[in-house]
């Protein structure tokens, strides 16, 4: 039996109420900034638990997940475009096609294993890339411009940044409660033996390579909805929704975070996003009294202590934050 | 006819510039099990580092030869500083790393030489064309290229296939307790082997400078395609890297200049000319797909280990 008030438990409460209340800090301080900036948290978020259900329970190294965030924010932008601006359609339609995309590229990828997944993936992502680059009907290049944010029939006002904020925020705990009834599952004890010894399970009687796909698409189906959001949230859509480097910030937060842990994914897109909004100035801060202007100026280039520091986190805290948080219990 | 063979011309030399960078990715992939997202970096490094030598010293060759030099060091300091701990670690703890490696050195490019791109300007005795068939003409420098990189593959095969050096290469791929246990300083043979990969990638950077600017990012999108030549010629195989190369540089310009006039023929002119460009970027990772549907291990997989 473990303790419930352990230091994780803690450490996870105070994240949820500190989300919960902050739109109530920002309407007292009028800090909407603060509030913008934990929208995208919440739903790249939303992206990375996803991710984490089939890198860190499932063994399957996806890099190309970003792809799903693109299918599910053009679907959206698309659908508006074209005049069809309720919620009610958009959203289900944006899970089923990346649902539907995840389907297929799941089916070709999940034949290789190792590099050849990671890569395979990528290859992936990059046409999926390509098509939203020649879409000229939808702005190619440049991307889409929303003009009404989802409409849910006077139900729920998604221009209000609170109401948006709170509806990103559930979506976020709801799926974090989804992967973890998940993987607790007969489905997700299937999922991680196959993950730490796929023949053992095939010769015990299990079909693996379904239940890896229907993972797979499961994943891919929670990162649509979280483009969605993202296309509602930014009003916009663009090939850069689906940059292979925004799938290496999604692998990145939920490495940083703590892959195989339910919340991990959050932490890390909490601890990563924080930490490009404050690193230019922690270091124009602290070093400023050491070197002077030259620390204002290398604020600038705040990403070449990010990179190291990635580089860090891969070295010496291989199960990230959360796993630096004591256990409790037993130890 | 005169533009197909040009463009034929053309894939074949970026193919070859694909090779001078996979080749590395494929001996570090093959030898070291390290999966190095940061070689498109060295690539960039290897641009910069020979367009500031060359600005300097005002000749393009001692440019170029320092610009090697100075990219295989990096390489090598790189290798032992960070890359050395990765060893012999999961896949994903590699991308990560090399990852965070990638945005060190776009930041740091950005720091030493600011936004702006940067020129290596061609001598003139390269900057012309030359008749390559009679009626053909193609440009000098291009074919330099093609006959740099050939040579270089040249000297790749005869090093690793022919040289005790080579020798230890492989049997370091093989087996590495094995070889270490009969005297060898693998810890130096892995440096001495990411140092070569790293001044193979430096050389297509150099030799890309002048037809595109140094840039930051430059050595991304280049990576991917040099990871689905890998990929498609197996992994770890410099052989299938060399045939995938050129079979990728191909089918993706010729791709570009033919498959928009191709689809004209069955699609409507305003079907054909939105679906032109999308088919012809999207073609060789279709080819990968394909591949590796088809053959798991890459057409050229490399013996097991």
């Amino acid at each position: 039996m473990t303790a419930f008030f352990t230091v994780r438990n803690v450490f996870v409460a105070v994240l949820v109420v500190f989300l919960l209340a902050l739109p109530v800090y920002t309407g007292l301080s009028g800090n909407s900034f603060l509030l913008t900036l934990f929208t995208r948290i919440i739903i790249l978020a939303i992206a990375a638990t996803s991710l984490n259900l089939i890198m860190g329970f499932g063994g399957m190294v996806s890099f190309g997940h970003a792809a799903y965030l693109g299918v599910g924010g053009y679907v959206v932008g698309i659908l508006a475009y074209e005049g069809v601006s309720s919620g009610f359609l958009q959203w289900p339609l944006a899970i089923a096609i990346s649902a539907l995309f995840a389907l297929i590229i799941g089916a070709l990828s999940l034949r290789t294993r190792g590099v050849y997944f990671i890569m395979i993936t990528l290859a992936f992502a990059q046409m999926i890339y390509y098509v939203g680059v020649s879409l000229n009907r939808y702005g190619a290049d440049d991307g889409l411009t929303i003009q009404r944010r989802s409409q849910f029939a006077g139900l729920l006002d998604l221009s209000n940044r609170v109401v948006f904020y709170y509806v990103c925020l559930v979506l976020l705990l709801g799926t974090i409660y989804l992967v973890w009834r998940l993987i607790n599952s007969r489905f997700g004890l299937v999922i991680r033996g196959a993950r730490s010894n796929d023949r053992r399970m095939r010769s015990i009687g299990f079909p693996t390579f379904r239940y890896r796909l229907a993972c797979f698409v499961i994943a891919g189906a929670m990162c649509g909805l979280a483009g969605a959001l993202l296309a509602n949230f930014t009003n916009f859509i663009s090939p850069a929704m689906m940059h292979w480097t925004r799938s290496g910030d999604l692998i990145v937060m939920v490495v940083l975070g703590g892959m195989g842990s339910v919340f991990g994914p959050a932490i890390g897109a909490v601890a990563l996003l924080v930490l490009e909004e404050t690193l230019p100035l922690m270091i124009a801060r602290l070093g400023y009294p050491l070197f002077g202007d030259l620390a204002v100026r290398a604020a600038e280039y705040w990403q070449i202590i990010l990179g190291p520091l990635l580089l860090a986190v891969v070295l010496f805290a291989r199960g990230g934050i959360y796993s630096l948080l004591p256990r409790g219990g037993r130890d | 006819m005169l533009l197909f063979i040009e463009q034929c011309l053309n894939g074949l030399q970026v193919g070859l510039l694909l090779f001078l960078l996979a080749a590395g990715l494929t001996l570090v992939f093959g030898i070291m099990d390290l999966v190095n997202l940061a070689h498109g970096s060295l690539y960039m490094l290897g641009a910069y580092f020979a367009a500031t030598f060359a600005a300097l010293t005002d000749s393009f060759l001692l440019g170029i030869l320092l610009g090697l030099g100075a990219t295989l060091v990096v390489g090598m300091a790189v290798e032992v500083v960070a890359l050395r701990r990765l060893y012999g670690r999961d896949h994903l703890d590699h991308v990560l790393g090399t990852f965070g490696l990638i945005l060190f050195f776009n930041e740091l490019v950005r720091m030493i030489w600011g936004p702006a791109g940067m020129n290596l300007t061609l001598p003139s005795w390269l900057n012309r064309s030359i008749e390559i068939l009679p009626g053909v003409p193609y440009s000098a420098y291009r074919f330099s290229i093609i006959v740099v990189a050939l040579v270089v593959a040249f000297l790749l095969y005869v090093l690793v296939m022919r040289t005790r050096i080579g020798m230890l290469i492989r049997a370091g791929a093989s087996n590495r307790e094995m070889v270490g246990a009969l005297g060898i300083n693998i810890r130096l043979l892995y440096t001495l082997v990411f140092g070569l990969g790293a001044a193979l990638a430096g050389l297509a950077g150099i030799m890309q400078a002048p037809i595109l600017t140094a840039q930051i990012g430059m050595g991304e999108n280049i990576l991917i395609l040099a990871f689905v030549v890998i990929i498609i010629g197996g992994i770890g195989s410099i052989r299938g890297a060399l045939v995938a190369s050129i079979f990728v540089g191909l089918v993706d310009t010729v791709g570009r200049a033919f498959l928009p006039d191709l689809l004209k023929l069955f699609l409507s002119p305003a079907a054909a000319s939105t679906a032109g460009p999308a088919l012809s970027s999207m073609l060789i990772y279709v080819l990968m797909a394909i591949v590796l549907v088809v053959r798991p291990e890459g057409l050229f997989p490399a013996a097991r280990r």
